[in-house]
């Protein structure tokens, strides 16, 4: 009866202590501020910021040697937050802020190919095959990456007007910004 | 009737004489009106007519869309010229879609909806309907489609409805003028919409520095027991939906929320006109009671205007506005600039002032000398002096925490700052600001939503891809088996 739970105790003590060793030794380290980084990033993974997706953007954020100003379809709004959540001055003045997009299929062009709606990380894009695609504007979040992979150039980034509803006055002086 | 102080406030120069003894007179109509489909808060108009139809008086002309719009009608007869883009009555200058009507001078009435004959009898939803269906909207400036405004007894139990004729804004007198001659029209609309909102009590709230208007609606709203008359003290902001309430009952509205939620609904003089029009005659919204005042009008005037006339059409009325250092539309503590003569005067029109140099005080700004006037005479309690500096350094988040979305607008700090600091200026750009802001930051989380269900239908799609194929190789080796066995 003692030799039993006397063995099971020995064991248990040293397994527990190989795992534990094992667990820091092979650990995989990650950075939490990657984390909260990547949550500030809209996720669809296009790319425009010369990384290959938003994870390794938000790895190279993290380690603060990459521009807070790349990502495209995040606009003005995403750089601040960026800027906040790291602490840095937003230096948006290098930033050449396009403003607001939205993809567009050109009707005479497209061809049915189906080849950029596999490449819309939200579903943005609507067709069948042979049949005209088309964008749902509101999804849409002017990644450009069907405007990129579309072989016959049918699809264009389009800027959105200013509204009234979305116009605001400016900072005073400030010059008007429409 | 005891009355409850409101803190802070101004007492501008009223220069209301300048058109407060002029009567309203009617423009001669003009040769086009020009009816942008969004003239209310809310979703645009969808147009129901099309360039080259032929339309009569009080005829549709767009459908309201959505649960938060307004239908827009012709206000006489004519053709529909066409249906474009042009400069909006706004500040920004941004076109909006806009319906020219050429007039025929005829003013054929279309048919009309047959009026409610006792409207007391009908249900609110009846009242509300007719109200929705005649485009009518708060006609104090704020614009918002009045049906919906009327609907608030649904959700809430409403006591009173505030009835307001307080006109704070120095120079005008439309609503003053509307008062006077109309004030039968005027009790009786509101007695329809209390009916409508369900709320026992009628109160009709005008400033004292208006005795004949105070007069003229005593005297209209003698008969009914349950409507009284209230004079107020000039005080600007007096006219605010939530000052109005304090003042009269001593509520205070809780921050973003409605004055309802304290039992009170609150709407202008001239929606109850426009109310009454609708019900006893089923006539849609079509003129609005416009002041055309200020030190550069030659003829100061209160008129009558079919919706849709140009500015430019009006200062003609009037003699023209020379030398006018600016023009404004509306009152000139919260009006706000006109992009063009040529935009035309839309449902939320109360003035148009073309102002003297003199008269626009403006000065360039010096420096904050920390006086803390701007936080005596603030009437909604908060602090601009330091609201402004934050907003100066585009620290909008911690504007918004000591309030900057509870401002009004109303202006009262500008006007009283000794160093002549765009207050105001700063908290309509913070406001809108933070708003974009808001808007950026669900936009991005509607995207990483679709971007996760994108994801997961992907995943999803893998799944059941491996398990059709794990059956397929399942459903092979039992075959196979089952050939071994017969063998």
């Amino acid at each position: 009866m003692l030799i039993d739970v006397g063995s099971l105790a020995v064991m248990g003590v040293t397994l527990g202590a190989v795992l534990g060793t094992a667990a820091k030794l092979l650990a995989v380290p990650t950075n939490p501020l990657e984390d909260e980084l990547q949550a500030l990033l809209p996720g669809s993974q296009c790319g425009q910021c010369g990384f290959v997706g938003c994870s390794q953007y938000a790895a190279a954020l993290a380690k603060g040697n990459t521009p807070i100003t790349l990502c495209a379809p995040g606009g003005k709004g995403t750089i601040e937050a960026l800027a906040k959540k790291l602490g840095v001055h937003a230096d948006t003045d290098g930033h050449e802020d396009k403003g607001p997009e939205v993809a567009f299929v050109n009707e005479e062009l497209c061809i049915g190919c189906l080849r950029c709606i596999g490449e819309c990380g939200a579903d943005a894009i609507v067709g069948a095959p042979k049949q005209l695609h088309t964008v749902i504007a509101d999804a849409c979040h002017a990644c450009g990456k069907c405007f990129k992979i579309c072989p016959t150039e049918a699809i264009e980034m389009r800027p959105i007007r200013p509204t009234i509803a979305a116009w605001h006055w400016n900072k005073p002086g400030e010059r008007a910004t429409h | 009737m005891k009355l409850f102080p409101i803190m802070g406030g101004i007492h501008p120069d009223y220069r209301k004489e300048m058109t407060s003894e002029k009567p309203v007179v009617a423009l001669p109509l003009p040769a086009a009106l020009y009816l942008p489909l969004q003239q209310h808060m809310g979703a645009p108009a969808s147009a129901t007519v099309a360039a080259g139809d032929r339309v009569r008086k009080g005829q549709l002309l767009g459908r309201g869309a959505g649960a938060v719009s307004a239908p827009v009608h012709a206000p006489t007869s004519g053709t529909i010229k066409a249906i474009t883009e042009m400069t909006a009555p706004h500040p920004s200058g941004l076109p909006t879609m806009t319906i020219i009507l050429e007039t025929d001078g005829k003013d054929e009435w279309a048919d009309l909806p047959a009026p409610i004959d006792d409207p007391f009898a009908a249900p609110s939803q009846a009242i509300r309907e007719r109200v929705a269906a005649s485009g009518i909207v708060g006609m104090g400036g704020a614009t918002f489609p009045s049906a919906v405004k009327l609907g608030l007894g649904t959700q809430h139990k409403l006591e009173i409805l505030l009835l307001n004729g307080a006109e704070c804004e120095p120079y005008l007198t439309c609503d003053d003028r509307i008062m006077r001659e109309h004030a039968d029209a005027v009790v009786d609309g509101a007695r329809i919409m209390a009916h409508a909102l369900g709320a026992p009590r009628v109160i009709i709230a005008i400033e004292t520095n208006k005795p004949q208007a105070i007069e003229a609606i005593t005297k209209a709203a003698q008969p009914f027991a349950n409507v009284s008359v209230a004079g107020v003290p000039v005080q600007y902001p007096m006219g605010a939906e939530r000052h109005l309430t304090q003042a009269i009952t001593g509520r205070e509205t809780p921050a973003r929320k409605l004055t309802a939620d304290v039992g009170v609904v609150v709407h202008n003089v001239a929606t109850a006109r426009a109310v009454h029009e609708a019900v006893r005659f089923g006539r849609p919204l079509l003129s609005r009671v416009v002041t055309v005042s200020g030190g550069a009008v030659v003829e100061p005037k209160n008129i009558e205007v079919p919706l849709g006339t140009p500015v430019a059409e009006l200062l003609a009325f009037c003699g023209g506005a020379p030398g006018a250092k600016r023009l404004v539309s509306g009152g000139p503590m919260m009006g706000q600039p006109l992009p063009s003569l040529q935009v035309p005067v839309v449902k939320g029109t109360s003035g148009i002032l073309g102002l003297t140099l003199a008269e626009t005080r403006e000065s360039e700004p010096q420096p904050c000398i920390r006086c803390g006037s701007c936080v005596t005479y603030c009437p909604c309690g908060l602090v601009p002096v330091e609201m402004a500096s934050f907003i100066r350094h585009e620290k909008l988040e911690e504007a918004a925490k000591i309030g900057v979305q509870d401002c009004v607008s109303c202006g009262s700090c500008s006007y009283i700052c000794p160093s002549h600091i765009p207050l105001v200026h700063f908290f309509n750009y913070a406001k809108g600001r933070i708003a974009a802001l808001d808007r950026d930051r669900r936009k991005l989380e509607q995207t990483k939503a679709l971007v996760e269900a994108h994801n997961a239908r992907l995943e999803r799609l893998a799944q059941a891809k491996r398990e059709a194929a794990a059956r397929a190789k399942a459903a092979q080796s039992e075959n196979t088996d089952a050939g071994r066995a017969n063998a």
